[in-house]
């Protein structure tokens, strides 16, 4: 698994529940390191491990942690930058979820050996979504929960997401449109940078 | 006329940064994006050439001139503040004689987003814009991860290269450390004056009090040489009770002959250790480097080698400086 992963897991669990907490989670998990380096491959096994020892420190189940994890990758101040790469990806909501099928190869241009879901969105009608998530890591489908759910916010828009379950190892996410201009939204000014 | 508006309709949303220029230069229709870069100035009747600044091709000051470069690149700044860069090509209209000229950023297109505000209904679907400014905050990203994760490398560089330099008993240099540093001051000519310094009695302290107390008097001694010296200076443990000090710069030999004398001094201080003392005493061999002349480090090192047997031989708890002929007198030839 590359690096950006469990660094990011390592930012959530640092800036949610503290370094301490963080340093519990790495012991449960059996792990020799406490920082991970975000430009490194490490192995699959451990990112299991990792989300499985926070599940278990903070008595959730491990879906609760994914999609946490994904929450916090779009809206806290530290990960900033990630925010502001998916917004290039549409002007409204729609667009944006329309902008998925890419984002695998977008995250490519940035990071040539960042390997992440791919995505395939299916348009059922005009408000109402399906996409397929497939992954080596099965449950992944969460993190992207977080996001949408968080996006749509970013967005200003309100929508109903479900995890429908695995279908031949793909994650289905089923979307529900409910208002596209319903909240103002957060500012996206192209012009500025992320710290 | 509702063909030409129909028409403007539509470049406008194909090229949002086109102007229509007249016969005579002057400006009579911009494009929505183009607009903006002149928030308080209404680009129509404006002269083009007022407005934009020609940079490439070079002096052309009317419509005849701008006609004449009809399918070249052309670089031009706005005329106000800020003076963005921009790139332009112009068609002419020989219905009207006026022409079009399409303008566009070019590299100017990251400050360009922040003076002006735009946003990605700014450009048109088509344009890369977006995407190369995607890019470009990407690449910045992972760029920066990766100048941390290198900062990070050259730490951990650094202190490994230290702790290998490093001898651990006493926090002076090692061996290692010492074969760094002497031939490359050997190599600038620098030069330098270089003590061997060997302890005697140290293996009777080792032998009757167990490897502790020898433990505690080479803490002592090391404490010693680097009090003896400047921080310009390399103290080395070279062997189990053998130091080699390095001073650079240094040419004196009187002023070497009394580091060497103070050494010696303290060094013969006793040593509390548990409920008892330790006494050593030192022998010193000095060599000196003049910055010229062919030698190496191992020669050097050999020199104040054989100067440190000459003051053994003399009695211990004095030093001797490398003279040549000590080489035929000395412990082998003796």
């Amino acid at each position: 698994m590359h690096g950006l992963i469990n660094r990011a897991i390592q930012c959530f669990v640092r800036d949610s529940y503290g370094q301490r907490r963080w340093v519990d989670v790495t012991r449960l998990a059996g792990l020799e390191i406490i920082d991970f380096e975000a430009m490194l491959q490490y192995e699959d096994s451990t990112t299991k491990a990792l989300v499985a020892a926070i599940a278990k420190t903070l008595r959730v189940p491990e879906e609760t942690v994914l999609e946490d994890l994904g929450t916090y990758l779009v809206s806290h101040p530290n990960v900033e930058a990630l925010r502001r790469l998916l917004r290039f990806g549409g002007v409204n909501f729609v667009e944006f979820l329309h902008s998925l099928d890419d984002l695998p190869e977008r995250a490519r241009l940035a990071v040539d050996d960042l390997i992440i879901p791919g995505l395939e969105l299916e348009e059922l009608s005009p408000d109402r979504f399906s996409l397929r998530c497939s992954y080596d890591y099965v449950g992944f489908g969460h993190v992207i929960i977080g996001v949408l759910r968080t996006m749509a916010d970013d967005y200003g828009a309100l929508v109903f997401l479900e995890h429908n379950g695995v279908k031949d190892g793909v994650e289905v996410i089923d979307i529900t449109l409910i208002e596209t201009a319903f909240a103002s939204g957060r500012e996206f000014d192209l012009g500025a940078r992320a710290e | 006329m509702t063909d030409t508006q129909d028409m403007l309709r539509m470049l406008d949303v194909l090229c949002p940064m086109h102007v229509q220029l007249d016969a005579n230069g002057l400006i009579s229709h911009a494009g929505p994006t183009l607009q903006k870069l002149y928030p308080d100035l209404a680009l129509p009747g404006q002269g083009f050439l007022d407005v934009f600044e020609l940079s490439r091709p070079k002096r052309i000051t009317n419509m005849e001139g701008l006609l004449a470069t009809a399918g070249q690149k052309l670089h031009l700044r706005k005329r106000l503040k800020p003076l963005t860069g921009l790139k332009g090509v112009l068609v002419p209209m020989p219905m009207t004689g006026g022409a079009m000229v399409n303008l566009g950023f070019g590299i100017s297109i990251l400050d360009a987003v922040s003076d002006y505000d735009l946003n990605a209904a700014d450009f048109a679907a088509t344009d890369l814009t977006i995407e190369m400014l995607y890019l470009v905050e990407a690449k910045s990203a992972a760029m920066e991860a990766s100048r941390k994760l290198n900062l990070r490398l050259q730490g951990a560089m650094i202190a490994a290269e230290e702790q290998a330099f490093t001898d651990t008993l006493t926090g002076l240099k090692n061996r290692r450390a010492l074969e760094h540093i002497l031939p490359r001051l050997v190599k600038d000519c620098t030069p330098f004056g270089l003590m061997q310094v060997d302890l005697d009695f140290f293996k009777q302290v080792n032998d009757a009090l167990g490897h502790a107390a020898g433990d505690a008097v080479l803490q002592h001694v090391a404490r010693v040489l680097v009090e003896s010296s400047r921080d310009e200076d390399c103290v080395a443990r070279v062997g189990g009770d053998e130091f080699v000090l390095v001073f650079r710069g240094a040419t004196d030999l009187e002023i070497m002959g009394r580091i060497a004398d103070r050494i010696i001094s303290e060094v013969e201080n006793p040593v509390p250790f548990r409920d008892t003392i330790c006494k050593v005493s030192a022998s010193v061999g000095i060599a000196m480097y003049s910055g010229c002349g062919e030698t190496d480090m191992d020669q050097l090192l050999s020199d104040a080698d054989t100067a440190l047997y000459a003051s053994k031989h003399a009695g211990r708890s004095t030093y001797r400086v490398f003279e040549p002929q000590m080489r035929d007198s000395g412990p082998l030839a003796g």
